[in-house]
């Protein structure tokens, strides 16, 4: 104990005399698991770009900790008809080169998305509904959609306003789909060099250095109020064990995903916190619903008609495919022990799941419960669906993707043998499972989804909604679930711009889909971020790591 | 000396070539890097259009012979992930990993070479036990475990040495180094010292054998007879004999201690190539993983070319091409 106490005067003096003076000013050093694959705002639409975005480019609206929408660059806003808003932006904001922030800057910003070279992953999807801009005053914008967009407001909180004067662009702009007219944008290059990294955020660019640390300073003529530390100082950790020991050596003050077969030890250590919350994360069960064959399914027999379309049963030959019968899925269902997957496995750092989407939300049913567990329902069911003994199965996971996924699965294999449905696990690392359940090589599989809008029509329309190209449904629904009243239902609530109606709609949709078992909701993941005494975090639901929500306790 | 070159030249190319159709296959079977950098919530045009952008819809053989062009003109791609040139990030990161590996072979024959020479002059003393009973743990423990042991140790119980990162970097001629600063020095020990034990305890090996054997030889009769001191025998006349195996062997060793320093710095957190090449992999990043290997073998064949001279330095037996 004595030389703990010694070790840690040494490790403050050790700090003290590697960073003179910064010491004093108010750094905040943070460990992330991930770092984001460039500064530049429109590159790469994925977490750690978004939430880094977040410090230092603003969008119109903002979204709080719930994801609730509130005004950010954007004072206020309203649809003053089916394809028309009007947003009211904010006054006196300036950006970080010190130029004023304009309706001009918000149309550039709208134009340069679609115009960013080899982007992983563009923000065209929260943008490709505008047809128009009007800008009847500096600090007035009117957007006319294509269709009604009920979704406007969520999607203008999540692309972030670049300057338009600091790009070089002086005259007016009139938009346009393509490019507006302007042949020049600022290179991405340039928003990792900094000289481009040029938003109205409580921080301004300090440092990147990539793969080693990347640094934040406080942008003192912030509209808002102001941000509470001098620099912050963000050093990519990716190995959980290496965070861990970086926050108890104290190199860092905060970290985000502690492992968490630590938290227990953590929670007993005086010296440190944790802060938890609900996210928006729905760890699922999607199975095959498409042909009459699944593949890896045994046991089932031979199916009824000639497998057509794309997956690995067009070119081999699978056995019955016996998710096409709902007693079967709900069968499944009533054999998952929610309650004792989220106390012995996950630790409690979860909560049982009974929608998409965690109850509070837009679009989620009050009172809604998870399936109960029921093994003897279920092995009746499966007797009725014509599989007194069952049959075997193989559920894909990845291994290192969700938090506790591939144990889970593990658990979740042994409750399905458990009613007679013999189970097996095929896990494996991310880049391998995302490409084998593409192929639709899985007849089950795990998998998790967080709603970056915050509200139900997301996961509904990427889960369950039939994949097709056209009306934009089913991106992720890789069991090929299809139900056309389902559809109709979605692609309504997603034109509905009544809010209270499209309420509705939605918790109708949202029921359906449970009661249809289209697929099989297990937990929410409960996000764990670990920090030294005397911080606090704000969680978000969204899972983001933001600065701005790390405060001083007291 | 001429003809030796060419040859190793001309069949570097060959290595070169064939390596790059491995990986390039071998990264492409793995998966499809969108799978991975796309955000979720796109829908299939959205998913389709980025194939698309990234030359991913192409077949396997048209995405290789536009590598291969282009590799031609000194171009190997740039990044899926981060959209600069493959090479560039590999060349930005690669200071930091050289200083670590120099560092950790430096720590390994320092203290490597005396301590497997006083090995092998006292070999059934208890020192020399000692030493011998320690190079074994030094290449039996896994790297991974001993520097999780290494910072609980320095950095969590006793907090005399960072956990991570690399700390204040000195612009050395355009070059970031650490060593200079001493914060920077305090960063690189645990991760050079974690790295070298492994290569200290085969240089105490390779010591302690080459001193025995060489304590037999009849030079060093000679020499005793002749009356030359006991220092000069050790310093100079089996200090020189020894060196070969261990010149030969910590080449090698510097390349793949240059190459997969992945362990090490994904435990200390190290911003240097290795943890490059894995976060590269587990993005599918694939100009990045197929120019950081083909650099490798570039690598492994310079090593060994350097190392072939080396010999001819060391030994004048030793010549270079010998084959007509």
């Amino acid at each position: 104990m004595f030389i703990q106490k010694k070790g840690l005067a040494a490790a403050a003096m050790a700090v003290s005399i590697a960073l003179p003076g910064v010491a004093q000013a108010e750094t905040l050093t943070m460990g992330m698991a991930s770092e984001p694959s460039s500064i530049d705002p429109h590159y790469h639409n994925l977490g750690p770009n978004n939430a880094l975005r977040r410090h230092m480019f603003e969008s119109l609206v903002d979204q709080d900790e719930k994801q609730n929408l509130g005004p950010a660059l954007a004072e206020s806003w309203k649809p003053t008809g089916e394809t028309t808003w009007e947003f009211k932006l904010r006054k006196g904001v300036k950006f970080h080169d010190g130029s004023d922030f304009t309706a001009k800057d918000v149309i550039f910003s709208a134009c340069r998305i679609p115009n960013v070279p080899n982007s992983p992953s563009n923000f065209v999807s929260f943008t490709k509904a505008i047809k128009n801009f009007e800008m009847p005053d500096a600090h007035t914008l009117i957007v006319h959609t294509e269709n009604a967009t009920p979704l406007l407001p969520t999607y203008f909180a999540n692309w972030g306003i670049l300057s338009a004067k600091a790009s070089g662009v002086t005259g007016d702009i009139k938009y346009d789909k393509e490019n507006c007219g302007l042949t020049t944008f600022p290179a991405t290059a340039d928003f990792n060099k900094g000289s481009a990294a040029i938003g109205t955020g409580p921080y301004t660019f300090g440092e990147f250095v990539k793969g080693d640390r990347l640094v934040l300073k406080r942008n003192d003529a912030y509209w808002g109020d102001k941000a509470q530390w001098d620099s912050v100082v963000m050093k990519p950790i990716s190995n959980a064990t290496a965070r861990m020991a970086a926050l108890l050596s104290g190199d860092v003050d905060f970290i985000d995903a502690p492992p968490t077969q630590d938290l227990e030890k953590l929670k007993s250590n005086a010296k440190f916190e944790l802060s938890q919350g609900l996210s928006n994360r729905v760890i699922y069960l999607h199975m095959d619903q498409f042909g009459p064959s699944s593949n890896g399914v045994k046991g089932t027999g031979a199916p009824a008609a000639k497998y057509e379309g794309e997956g690995p049963c067009a070119s081999k030959d699978c056995e019955k495919n016996p998710f096409l019968d709902k007693r079967v899925r709900q069968a499944l269902s009533k054999a998952i022990n929610r309650e004792a997957i989220v106390a012995k496995i996950m630790g409690g750092v979860a909560v049982a799941a009974g929608e998409l989407l965690p109850q509070g939300f837009f679009g989620t049913n009050p009172g809604m419960k998870p399936e109960a567990y029921d093994p003897e329902g279920a092995k009746k069911l499966l007797a009725e669906a014509g599989y007194p003994n069952g049959f075997e199965l193989v559920l894909g996971t990845p291994n290192d993707r969700y938090i506790n996924d591939a144990k889970v699965a593990q658990v979740i294999a042994q409750m399905f043998t458990r009613i007679g449905v013999k189970t097996s696990v095929n896990a494996m690392t991310k880049s391998v499972f995302f490409k084998t359940r593409n192929k639709y090589e899985f007849s089950i599989y795990l998998a998790g989804w967080g709603a970056g809008t915050g509200e139900m029509s997301n996961p509904l329309r990427a889960l369950v909604g039939t994949r097709s190209k056209k009306t934009g449904l089913g991106g992720t629904n890789r069991g090929r679930y299809s139900n056309a009243d389902l559809d109709k239902k979605i692609l309504t609530a997603l034109s509905t711009v009544d809010d209270a109606k499209r309420e509705m709609i939605l918790q109708e949709a949202s029921r359906q889909a449970m009661d249809d078992y289209s697929i099989l909701p297990l937990h929410y993941e409960v996000t764990t971020w670990a920090h030294r005494k005397g911080l606090s975090y704000n969680a978000r639901a969204d899972q983001y790591t933001l600065a701005t929500g790390v405060t001083k306790a007291n | 000396m001429l003809a030796f070159t060419i040859r190793r030249l001309s069949q570097s190319v060959v290595v070169l070539f064939v390596m790059s159709i491995i990986v390039f296959a071998g990264v492409y079977a793995i998966g499809n890097p969108v799978d991975i950098l796309i955000n979720p919530e796109a829908d299939i045009a959205e998913q389709e259009e980025t194939i698309k952008r990234l030359g991913l819809d192409k077949p396997l053989w048209a995405q290789y012979g536009l590598f291969l062009s282009n590799a031609l003109q000194g171009d190997l791609g740039n990044s899926f992930v981060h959209n600069i040139p493959a090479l560039e990030i590999i060349f930005t990161r690669l200071p930091a990993t050289l200083e670590l590996a120099m560092v950790a072979v430096g720590l390994a024959i320092i203290f490597g070479v005396p301590l497997g020479m006083i090995a092998g002059l006292k070999d059934d003393s208890f020192i020399g036990r000692t030493i011998m009973t320690g190079s074994i743990l030094g290449f039996s423990l896994p790297t991974f475990w001993v520097g999780l042991i290494l910072i609980m140790f320095f950095s969590v119980s006793l907090g005399w040495l960072p956990a991570s990162g690399r700390g204040d970097t000195v612009n050395v001629m355009g070059i970031e180094v650490s060593f200079l600063s001493w914060d920077g020095l305090s960063h690189l020990l645990l991760p050079a010292f974690n790295l070298a034990l492994f290569k200290m305890s085969l240089v105490i090996r390779l010591a302690r054998s080459g001193t025995k054997e060489v304590l037999l030889q009849d030079y060093i009769k000679f020499a005793r007879a002749k009356g030359v001191s006991d220092t000069r025998i050790i310093c100079v006349h089996v200090l020189k004999n020894i060196l070969i195996p261990i010149v030969t062997v910590l080449g090698l060793e510097l390349g793949s201690v240059i190459a997969f320093a992945v362990v090490t710095e994904t435990v200390f957190a190290w911003p240097g190539i290795g943890k490059l090449l894995i976060d590269s992999i587990s993005n599918l990043d694939r100009p990045v993983v197929v120019a950081y290997l083909l650099l490798t073998v570039t690598m492994f064949i310079l090593i060994n070319f350097i190392v072939d001279i080396l010999y001819s330095v060391l030994d004048p037996r030793v010549r270079l091409g010998g084959s007509n």
